[in-house]
Order: structure tokens, then C-alpha cells, then sequence
């Protein structure tokens, strides 16, 4: 036994703390990130529709919701620092190898955070400092950052999947590495398209759920109805472009990432005219009792029925991802898209006849659960790329195993965390539950006026 | 000075801003933990809110861009570090969501037992975490840190006597780089009482953090005698800058003339850092990985040196934007920072 074994035996041991820890981590964030993206855009919308229209309803939603807003960017923030240190303390030989070839666009990202943080602050403090004009154009800002920021870190991950931008020595080791070009490989772009989309889904579904169940309580009244409507209007347009970028990623995986293909598919034998196949269990080899769509696969991969489509057994066995976390989350995530749009239809169809919600309480109670439905579907998307990905932390070149940290006792970090987060989760739903029930406190831009108002007598 | 020190250099503002900036939030806890009662501390805490309220979120986000450089520019120095500093570290990151967390959930919710809850968590965590980075700087200072990944002791790298003098001097330094941030806040907003109290607090904080620093020296050449002797030779010039500015800072206050105070104030954080930069040149670990070792690949410099240039471009302008939309004198009653009390 010499030292190296020592600690390459502690690394494996710490990996399924470390897998665990970044997973449940970045799950939570990502949820909060995604207001980070969509919310500004739907917010400020309102603002404007508001001073537009004249109309107090839509002005006091906007008021509203940058109440929820403050919550929200306070807990992704937060959320996120605690993954910049894990970066390093979970997957420091990443960093080390690679981090000077996909380390950049977080530094990009960095900037975006600034952009973003800033005019938050503006945003949220400066409604009364500015005239409604300056402070709806400081917004803006924020939506550019959102943007940006996505972008960047989903690029970062992109480059996990699909790395490119650099060469490696005859010992493996990292030269000429070119971090712009390394930004930008096969991934980038379909990956970075599908989550900013995401991200208004989940936004938009998620906001009006909590309309549509007070609506169900009986408080039907304009306030409600265009908090349903406009961001169940915005979700409901992205809704289908969003599963048209789903066919141009998958296509992505198909041709990049064979293995994990091949996992959400559950698919081991090449099979030319390969059949969709829905559920099911995978073992031996096989995958039983799943319905299938004949034809469906190379259909969807190739958009032609005789397509081949490489199956599991071209990959070595171990280096195949674990099918059935992969193939179950990936239907979820298409099922969950596929309900959606029939939402989103039934939802635009009746708008286009009758201009009005469709007034069945099914309606609002599809409505009500569509938030966390849209936000199943975001985490199993994120699911599939991350574990489908597995055992690769950087697609064919490392391990994840060779790259977690072998320091003592990391297992501790991730009780601790999941400790840190229970708490967390349990407070930010207590505090936006009392903002959706309206029952608290003004906002900060409100207290002013509640104060002259007191002093009215 | 080589790409690697120019990037490093950047970082190095980075923290430097964490510290000034960040730092002053952090201060604004302390004294809100340091507060009282709900009565007694309310106009105090009330204050503090108004004046972090806006700016907290981007103040925080130095301590990204530190992170992110470094790992980027120096991926070796950056995974030895954060492997063998990870306790510290972890800590640091609860701390940073228990408090912006807190901060931001005690401001919407009206209930006084869950606001003193939110705010019992904001004020503490707002003590622990610069504690906690503290003890990190010490690590590093103290060469504890070996540029090997995983390769410290987890815990004896960052308990140890220059790491606990590190965390404690952090501690000091918010509360009164906080303390003299208020008195101006006070005094423009036209609460004469309030800016005394904070006057007072700041003359306190000075003389405790000068105190601690003198006993430090002795921690220092003890624990530390490479970073000692740097500090006493190449850095004394630096070390010097901060006393006179230390001085003069406590002189203004004295006189109130609080925007002077400010300048002075940072000054003197700003020469303690380089000191530290200085007595540790040309080593990012000491005693063994020097900042050109570390350094990653010509292009990924390059890359990151154009893209800090570009990006201090857009960012400058944007923070003078956020400090001075809220430095303003809130002229009318119904400003919206004029938070209405609430225990
Ligand atoms: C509300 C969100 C949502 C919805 C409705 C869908 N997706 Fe998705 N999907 C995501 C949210 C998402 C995601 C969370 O944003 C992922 C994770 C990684 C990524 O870039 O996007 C993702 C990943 C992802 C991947 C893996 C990409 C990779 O590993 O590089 C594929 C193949 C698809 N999606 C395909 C689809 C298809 C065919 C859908 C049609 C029904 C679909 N998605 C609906
Ligand atoms: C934000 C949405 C994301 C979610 C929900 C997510 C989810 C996950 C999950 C579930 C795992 C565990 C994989 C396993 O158990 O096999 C994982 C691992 C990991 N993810 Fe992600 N991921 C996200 C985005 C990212 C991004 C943007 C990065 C950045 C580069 C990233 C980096 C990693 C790393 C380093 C690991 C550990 C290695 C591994 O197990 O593959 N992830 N993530
Ligand atoms: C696909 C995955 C991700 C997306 C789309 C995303 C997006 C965002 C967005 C839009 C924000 C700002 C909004 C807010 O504050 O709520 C944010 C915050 C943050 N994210 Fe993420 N993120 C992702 C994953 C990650 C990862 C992997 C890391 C770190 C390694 C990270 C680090 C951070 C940090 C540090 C912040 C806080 C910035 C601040 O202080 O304002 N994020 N994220």
C-alpha cells in the first residue's frame, strides 16, 4: 500500500458524497436561477403594459412580484456561491486539469453576476428615485444579464459534455489550450437555447400555478386573472418552440454522445429502424415492458425510419451510463413537455376563439400543477445530461471518479448540507407563501408611501 | 510585471474590493448583532438595512470573481488551496446563505418573532463568515497550504495562531470599516444622533483593531516568520502606509469630517493587503509554488485579461451607477428606503 493508492482509494470513497452533494446543490439552484433569467423580462412586461394601459391592476401585479423577486434573487445567489466553492472543493482535479480551458466563461459569468446584482438592487430600491421610464429601462440590464449569464455557465457545461478548445500532451497533460474556441463546441449552442427557453417555462407555469390555485380558492377577481394570464401567455408561446430545440439537442446527443444516447433510449443492440421506446425497466442487457413507438427512434434521430442508431453494446461496459436513472428521467422530461403542450394548446385554442381563459375548474387545476410539472421536467432534463454523461466528468478524456477531491471527512460536507438546505427550503417557502398570500409586509419600495399615508389622518 | 502578475494583480483588486465593500456589509451585521434589544437597537438595525438593502447583492459578488479568476488563472494554486482549506471554506459558504438569505427574507415578512429570528441569523452569520475567510488568508500566509491537491492538514491549516489573529483582524476590520461607512450614511440622511452612535462605535473598533494588530506582530513572528519577515522588510513601507493612514482616519473621525474618514479607512485596508501581497512575492503557496508555477497557458491569460479589461469597462460604470443612485440624500419623505419600523 503506498500513499497513492491511499488516496485514490479515500477519492472513490468520497464520490458518491461528492456526485450527491453537487447534484443536490445545483438542483436547488438551478430553480432559483431560472427567475433569475425569465423573471425580469415578465416583470418589467408587466411595468410597462401598465403605464401603457393606465391601468393599476397591472402596475401592482409588477409591484408584486418584485416583492417574490427579492426573495428569489437572494436565494440564487446565495445558492450559486456556495457552487462556485464547490467547483473546487468537490472536483479540484478538474479544476486543476481543465479548469484554464473551461474556467473562462465563468469568469464571463462573473461579470453577468455584477450586471445583474447591480441593477437588481436598482430595480427593487430605486422605484420611487427614478421616473417610471429610467427605472423600467433599468430592467433592461438584468434581462441582458440573465441572457449572458445562462449562456456563459451553460457553456461551461457544454464543454463537459462535448470538449473541444485544446490539446493534450503524449502524458495527457493540457497544451495550447484556447479558451474562446473552447466556449463554443457542439453543445454549446442547443444546450444554452433549451435551458434560457426552460426557463421561461418554469417561470411562467410556476407563476401562474400560484394564480390558478387562489383562483380555485374563489378569489377570481382582475388582480388574479391577469396574474394567471400573463405568465401562463408567455409559457404557453415558448412551450412548443421549446420542444422543437428538444429535437434539435437530441439530435446533438446523437451525433456527440453515443453512450448516453443510448441510455435514454435504453437501447443495447445497434438496431436500424430502432423503436421510441416509453418506460420500462432496464436489466440484463434489456429493456422490459416498455411501450413502443415502432420506427420512432431512428425517426426522431435520423428523420428516416431505416436510420441506424449505435446501441449500448458498442460501448465498453464500463463506460456506460446507468440506463435506467437516464432513460426514465429523459421520458419524464419528454412527457412532461408533451403535457405542457397540450396545456398550452387547449390554453391558445380557446383564446383564439373566445378570448377568454376557458372557465373549467380542470382548466385552472391543469394550470395549477403545471408549475411543478415544468419544473420536474427542467430537473430531469438536467438529470439525463449529468448522470447520461456518467462515468465521464469530462466527456471520453476524465473520470468523475479521478476527479474528486480525497480530502478527509467530505462526507460530513454533504450532511452538512443537506442539513443547510432543508432549513433554506423550509424558510423560502414560508416567506413566499406569505408573499403569494399577500398577508405581510410592503415592499421596500412601498413603505414610503404606506408611511404618508399613515400620516393621513 | 509578467501576463500571470497582471491577472494575478486583477484578482488581488478583487479581494481587495471584497474587503472593502463586502466587508463594510459585514460590518453592518455585527453592529446589528451589537445592536440590543429590539427597542433599544431598532434605530441602529434601521439604518443598517437602508444602507446594505440595495448594494449587499453586488458587493458579494467580488468573492465570486475572485474565485473564478483564480481558478482559471491559477487552476493548480486554487485546487490545492480549496481542497486543504474546505472546512473554512464550506463554513464561509453557509455563512453567506445563512445571511443574504435572512437578510432578504427578513425584509418580507411582518411577524416580529420570525423578523428577529431572520435577523438573529443575518447578524451572527455576518460574524462567523468573515471569521471564517479569515482563517483562509491565514492558512495562506502562514504557508500551510502545500501546492499539492488535498495534500494540508483539513484542520490544522486553518486552527492555528496566525489564522485565528486572521479571522479575528477580518472580524475588526468590518465592524469598523462599517462603523465609518454609517457615519456619513447617518449624518446625509440628517440623523445627527445616529451618526454619533456610529462615530463612536468606529473610534472603539480603531482602537481594538489597532490593538490587536500590535499583539498580532507577536503572533506573526512566532507562527509566521516567513510572512513576518516580509512584512518587516520588503512590506514595512506598506505597513507603514496603513499606520499614518490608520492614524489620520482615527484623527478625522475624531473631527467628523466622515467622508475623509472613509477615504483614510480604506486606505489603511488597502495597504495592510499589499503588505501581505508584498512580504509573500513571488509566491502564490508558500514556501514552494511561485505565481508564474501556478499560472496557467499564455492564451487562457491573455483571454482573461481581455475579457477583465472589457469587463471593467462595462462594470465600473455600472457600480458608480448603483453607489451613487443610493448615496444620494433621499430628499423626500417618500423615498422608498425609508423603512417604517418594525421591531
Ligand atoms: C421545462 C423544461 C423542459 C422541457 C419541457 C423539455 N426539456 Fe429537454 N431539457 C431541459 C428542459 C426541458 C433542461 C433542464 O433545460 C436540459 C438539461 C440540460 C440542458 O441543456 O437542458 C434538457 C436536456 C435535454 C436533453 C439532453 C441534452 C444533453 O445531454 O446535452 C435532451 C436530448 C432533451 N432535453 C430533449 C427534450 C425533448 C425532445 C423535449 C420534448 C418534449 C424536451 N427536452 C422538453
Ligand atoms: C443547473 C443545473 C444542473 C443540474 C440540476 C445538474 C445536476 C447534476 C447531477 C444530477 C449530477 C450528478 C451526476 C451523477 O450522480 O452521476 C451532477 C454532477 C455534476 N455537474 Fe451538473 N447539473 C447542472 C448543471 C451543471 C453545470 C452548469 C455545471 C458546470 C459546469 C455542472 C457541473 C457538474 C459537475 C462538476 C458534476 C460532478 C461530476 C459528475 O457527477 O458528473 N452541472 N450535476
Ligand atoms: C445551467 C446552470 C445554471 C444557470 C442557468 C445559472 C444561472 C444563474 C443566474 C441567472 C443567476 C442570477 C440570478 C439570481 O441571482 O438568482 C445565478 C446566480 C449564481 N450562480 Fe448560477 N446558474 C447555473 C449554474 C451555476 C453553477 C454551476 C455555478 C457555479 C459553479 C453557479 C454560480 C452562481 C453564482 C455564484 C451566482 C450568484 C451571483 C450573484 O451573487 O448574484 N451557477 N445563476
Amino acid at each position: 500500500m503506498n500513499a497513492l493508492q491511499l488516496v485514490a482509494a479515500d477519492g472513490v470513497e468520497n464520490l458518491l458524497f461528492a456526485r450527491t452533494q453537487m447534484a443536490l446543490t445545483l438542483g436547488w439552484h438551478i430553480i432559483f436561477a431560472c427567475f433569475g433569467i425569465a423573471f425580469p423580462a415578465i416583470v418589467v412586461f408587466t411595468e410597462w403594459l401598465g403605464h401603457r394601459r393606465d391601468d393599476p391592476v397591472l402596475t401592482g401585479l409588477a409591484h408584486t412580484w418584485a416583492k417574490a423577486m427579492g426573495v428569489l434573487f437572494a436565494a440564487g445567489a446565495v445558492s450559486g456561491t456556495l457552487l462556485s466553492f464547490e467547483m473546487g472543493i468537490l472536483w479540484p482535479r478538474l479544476m486543476d486539469r481543465f479548469g484554464e480551458v473551461f474556467g473562462f466563461p465563468f469568469v464571463l459569468e462573473g461579470f453577468a453576476f455584477f450586471i445583474e446584482a447591480i441593477f437588481v438592487g436598482v430595480y427593487l430600491f430605486a422605484w420611487d428615485r427614478l421616473s417610471p421610464r429610467a427605472h423600467m429601462l433599468s430592467a433592461l440590464p438584468m434581462v441582458a444579464a440573465g441572457i449572458a449569464g445562462a449562456f456563459f455557465v451553460v457553456s461551461a457545461n457544454a464543454w463537459m459534455n462535448n470538449p473541444t478548445g485544446f490539446r493534450l500532451d503524449p502524458q495527457g497533460n493540457v497544451v495550447d489550450a484556447r479558451p474562446w474556441a473552447a466556449m463554443f463546441g457542439p453543445s454549446t449552442w442547443p444546450q444554452f437555447t433549451h435551458m434560457w427557453l426552460a426557463a421561461f417555462v418554469v417561470t411562467g407555469f410556476l407563476v401562474a400555478s400560484v394564480y390558478a390555485v387562489a383562483m380555485l380558492r374563489g378569489r377570481r377577481d382582475r388582480h388574479h386573472r391577469m396574474g394567471l394570464l400573463i405568465p401562463l401567455t408567455v409559457a404557453a408561446v415558448i412551450t412548443p418552440v421549446q420542444i422543437g430545440v428538444g429535437d434539435w439537442i437530441a439530435n446533438t446527443v446523437a451525433d456527440n454522445q453515443p453512450a448516453k444516447l443510448a441510455a435514454m433510449e435504453g437501447l443495447y443492440e445497434t438496431t436500424a429502424g430502432a423503436g421510441l421506446s416509453l418506460g420500462g425497466i432496464y436489466a440484463d442487457d434489456e429493456l422490459r415492458y416498455a411501450l413502443e413507438i415502432p420506427y420512432g427512434l431512428s425517426l426522431l434521430i435520423h428523420h428516416d425510419p431505416d436510420g441506424v442508431v449505435p446501441g449500448l453494446e458498442e460501448i465498453p461496459p464500463g463506460q456506460r451510463p446507468p440506463v435506467n436513472v437516464v432513460h426514465l428521467a429523459y421520458n419524464a422530461m419528454v412527457l412532461i413537455g408533451t403535457a405542457l403542450l397540450g396545456l398550452a394548446a387547449w390554453f391558445g385554442l380557446w383564446w383564439w376563439r373566445r378570448r377568454r381563459l376557458p372557465h373549467t375548474a380542470w382548466f385552472l387545476r391543469a394550470v395549477a400543477v403545471s408549475g411543478v410539472a415544468a419544473v420536474v421536467a427542467m430537473e430531469a432534463g438536467w438529470i439525463t445530461t449529468e448522470v447520461g454523461r456518467q462515468p465521464w466528468i469530462v466527456y471520453g478524456l476524465m473520470r468523475t471518479a479521478d476527479a474528486v477531491s480525497p480530502a478527509d471527512g467530505l462526507a460530513w460536507g454533504l450532511v452538512a448540507v443537506i442539513v443547510v438546505y432543508t432549513v433554506l427550503t423550509v424558510f423560502t417557502v414560508v416567506v413566499l407563501r406569505r408573499l403569494a398570500r399577500g398577508r405581510d409586509i410592503l415592499a421596500p419600495q412601498e413603505r414610503g408611501q404606506a408611511q404618508e399615508q399613515e400620516q393621513v389622518p | 510585471m509578467t501576463l500571470a502578475e497582471t491577472v494575478l494583480g486583477a484578482a488581488f483588486a478583487g479581494l481587495i474590493a471584497y474587503a472593502l465593500f463586502g466587508g463594510a456589509d459585514f460590518g453592518g451585521g455585527i453592529w446589528d448583532l451589537l445592536a440590543g434589544g429590539t427597542e433599544r437597537g431598532h434605530a441602529v438595525r434601521d439604518r443598517i438595512e437602508r444602507s446594505i438593502g440595495p448594494v449587499w447583492e453586488a458587493n458579494h459578488v467580488w468573492l465570486i470573481f475572485v474565485l473564478v479568476v483564480l481558478w482559471t488563472g491559477f487552476s493548480r494554486g486554487f485546487a490545492a488551496a480549496v481542497t486543504t482549506l474546505y472546512i473554512p471554506l464550506t463554513l464561509a459558504a453557509f455563512g453567506i446563505i445563512a445571511r443574504g438569505a435572512a437578510f432578504a427574507y427578513r425584509k418580507s415578512v411582518g411577524a416580529l418573532g420570525m423578523r428577529r429570528f431572520f435577523g438573529a441569523a443575518f447578524a451572527l452569520s455576518s460574524l462567523l463568515t468573515p471569521f471564517f475567510l479569515g482563517t483562509v488568508v491565514g492558512a495562506v500566509a502562514s504557508g500551510r497550504v502545500p501546492p499539492a491537491i488535498g495534500a494540508g492538514d483539513v484542520v490544522s491549516s486553518w486552527v492555528n495562531p496566525t489564522s485565528l489573529l486572521g479571522g479575528a483582524l477580518a472580524v475588526l476590520v468590518c465592524a469598523y470599516l462599517a462603523a465609518v461607512f454609517l457615519c456619513e450614511d447617518a449624518r446625509r440622511d440628517g440623523e445627527h444622533a445616529l451618526a454619533g452612535a456610529f462615530r463612536r462605535r468606529a473610534l472603539v473598533a480603531a482602537v481594538v483593531t489597532g490593538a490587536a494588530g500590535l499583539a498580532g506582530i507577536a503572533v506573526l513572528r512566532a507562527d509566521a516568520p516567513r510572512l513576518f519577515e516580509g512584512l518587516t522588510g520588503r512590506g514595512l513601507p506598506v505597513v507603514l502606509v496603513s499606520v499614518v493612514a490608520g492614524l489620520a482616519a482615527l484623527g478625522l473621525l475624531l473631527s467628523r469630517r466622515y467622508v475623509a474618514a472613509r477615504i483614510a479607512s480604506a486606505l489603511a485596508v488597502i495597504a495592510i493587503l499589499v503588505g501581505w501581497a508584498v512580504a509573500q512575492y513571488p509566491y502564490l503557496l508558500l514556501p514552494a509554488l511561485t505565481v508564474e508555477q501556478a499560472a496557467s497557458g499564455r492564451a487562457t491569460l491573455l483571454a482573461l485579461l481581455i475579457a477583465l479589461s472589457v469587463g471593467a469597462v462595462i462594470l465600473i460604470p455600472a457600480l458608480l451607477y448603483l453607489y451613487t443612485l443610493f448615496q444620494k440624500a433621499s430628499a423626500d419623505q417618500k423615498s422608498p428606503n425609508r423603512v417604517r419600523g418594525h421591531g
